[in-house]
């Protein structure tokens, strides 16, 4: 690698472009949130205007999201839904990831690509593919109502009931679990993949159990793959909208949905800023705790 | 019952039949809700949950919703600008942190990422605040008016392009530019005949993720079309948010068969990529 300053012309030419973009396109953007997250509607001739802000520097917005326990409620449960998925998430992919990890060589990569494509398809189609799953004439309750007249419990108990799965907060976690899945799935691969199996294998020798060594050798050893998969998972459910504006509806609404609410519907920008830059400083902080779980867990071993 | 069980290996956890059951139903869980929505846009009914027998006719009827096709030919202009610049963006990144040794990279590099890693959502708003700020001009004709949309798009593709292709040229052998800079080829030979052959799988690997990243975009697309610019997953969000029609059904079902396409394609280039290497 050669220091910026030997070919300067050939540094600025492949510098520029793309970070004027980022500067222009992402940063200012960004800038004009934080900007306006400081605004309130501005008051013109004695009436509060509906499209005009201004700035004022206020914390109100600040002080309203964090306070008012119309959105404080939202955001607790924005934050225990998420947490449930991601937790689900570990769960269902250790296994898989397991699996794929000590699969042999010539199916590995078959296996890890039938997980990672579901990635590639829009996650608005994944998304709506679920609500003809969960509605009430949905595939569920259709194969309940089989299953249920089939043991001739309409006989005996009356007619099949159809459970009502779409638009409430279990809708909501079994989608975000269905659609960030592979993102678990990867970061415990890598770190399952990397395990040295003699360890394993010495732990079985002296004697302990299968659950003995998954506990206290194999999770311990793959602890950097889980805090990866687990905030890799957490950001975006936490952050997630299309989830619960599909298949949560009006009763299952997280912070997303009330920033688009307040940028869409109700109008209120400096409100909706002040709340996507809470959610920010949330991903940032969650970021910054997996850079410093990450060191201590590689310091470790 | 001894009979029944195989012996396996202690540490041979693919080879259980339990752990293999469990990753089938994973597997099959993952896939089912996808492959019964392409099954059932082939059923001629419009309850669409028992199968009526095959037909196309929803096909035929999304391809006459003019609202949709519309919509199609918006996603398509836009997912292939993007990727065009997106390419090119994220393929000078890549160069840029490959070659060069500057005060703050990892800072910089922290800021290339930043597209990636903070929430859709607030993208989403940032754009959408900035575009009206600004004062974009609306209602210019087309494909003008895809402007906004296309520039949001390049901005959360190209890093994700700079990641492809700086990942491939980690492979590259040095040694190969010093000789051809030792052997008299000037700085844009040496990237055209040296460099650009070996970087090509990574560039046409990062070209089609821009593709799809730009094509399967809701939110930020969400937050920056008008009521003119309707790109195919909004106007498909649009028609969800009424009920769930076979016709939905058919016109996911050709945006699915696309993404599968390029995800192969993406596969090969891959592996020709690995493949050629020295």
């Amino acid at each position: 690698m050669e220091s910026f300053r030997k070919n300067q012309g050939v540094f600025w030419i492949l510098a520029g472009p793309g970070s004027l973009w980022l500067l222009f396109f992402f940063l200012v953007p960004l800038g004009i949130v934080w900007v306006l997250s400081f605004g309130e509607k501005a008051v013109i001739d004695g009436k509060v205007s509906i499209t005009e802000t201004e700035i004022t520097w206020t914390l109100a917005n600040y002080v309203r999201a964090l306070a008012d326990p119309v959105y404080l409620v939202i955001m607790w449960k924005s934050i225990w839904v998420s947490a449930l998925a991601t937790a689900l998430c570990l769960i269902i992919a250790y296994p898989v990831a397991f699996v794929i990890a000590f699969a042999s060589p010539r199916w590995r990569p078959w296996l890890l690509l039938a997980v990672i494509l579901p990635f590639w398809i829009n996650l608005l189609i994944r998304t709506y593919a679920l609500i003809a799953v969960f509605r009430i004439r949905g595939y569920v309750n259709f194969t309940l109502e089989w299953i249920y007249d089939t043991l001739w419990l309409d006989r005996l108990l009356g007619p099949f009931e159809p459970l009502e799965l779409l638009y409430n907060d279990f809708a909501v976690v079994a989608g975000l679990v269905y659609v960030f899945m592979p993102f678990m799935v990867l970061p415990l691969f890598a770190s399952i993949e990397r395990l040295d199996r003699s360890m394993l294998e010495a732990s079985l020798d002296l004697g302990a159990s299968q659950m003995g060594t998954f506990l206290r050798v194999t999770v311990p050893l793959t602890m950097p793959g889980i805090i990866s998969g687990l905030i890799l998972v957490f950001i975006p459910c936490l952050g997630s909208f299309l989830t619960a504006d599909l298949l949560g509806g009006t009763n299952a609404t997280m912070i997303g949905n009330v920033i688009e609410r307040q940028f869409k519907a109700a109008n209120d920008w400096p409100f909706g800023a002040a709340l996507s830059f809470l959610l920010m400083y949330v991903t940032f902080g969650a970021l910054a705790l997996r850079a410093l779980l990450s060191r201590d867990a590689g310091a470790r071993i | 019952m001894r009979l029944l069980r195989r012996r396996v290996d202690p540490l041979d956890y693919a080879g259980r039949i339990w752990m293999r059951t469990f990753f089938a139903m994973v597997f099959i869980l993952l896939y089912a809700p996808v492959v019964l929505m392409m099954a059932f846009s082939f059923n001629d009914s419009k309850r669409n949950i028992v199968w009526r027998g095959f037909t196309t006719k929803y096909y035929e009827k999304a391809w006459n919703n003019d609202g949709l096709i519309e919509a199609f030919i918006n996603s398509l202009t836009i997912a292939a600008i993007n990727t065009i610049v997106a390419t090119v963006l994220g393929a000078m990144v890549a160069l840029l942190l490959w070659r060069f040794r500057f005060p703050f990279k990892s800072a910089y590099e922290g800021f290339m990422a930043l597209p990636i890693v903070i929430p859709e959502i607030c993208m989403g708003v940032a754009m959408l605040a900035f575009f009206s700020r600004i004062g974009w001009p609306t209602g210019m004709p087309w494909p003008l008016n895809l402007s906004a949309i296309t520039i949001a798009h390049i901005a959360f593709s190209f890093p994700f392009v700079a990641i492809v292709v700086r990942a491939r040229m980690a492979g590259f052998n040095r040694e190969l530019e010093e000789a051809s800079r030792d052997l008299g080829a000037s700085e844009w030979q040496t990237f055209w005949h040296v460099i650009f052959p070996y970087m090509r799988p990574g560039l046409v690997a990062g070209a089609l993720l821009a593709f799809t990243l730009s094509l399967d975009d809701f939110v930020i697309t969400f937050f920056t079309s008008g009521p003119e610019t309707v790109t195919f997953p909004v106007k498909v969000y649009s028609m969800v948010r009424f009920s769930v029609t076979p016709e939905v059904n058919a016109a996911s079902t050709v945006l699915v068969a696309i993404t599968l396409v390029v995800a192969a394609l993406m596969l090969r280039v891959q592996r020709q990529g690995q493949a050629g290497s020295p």
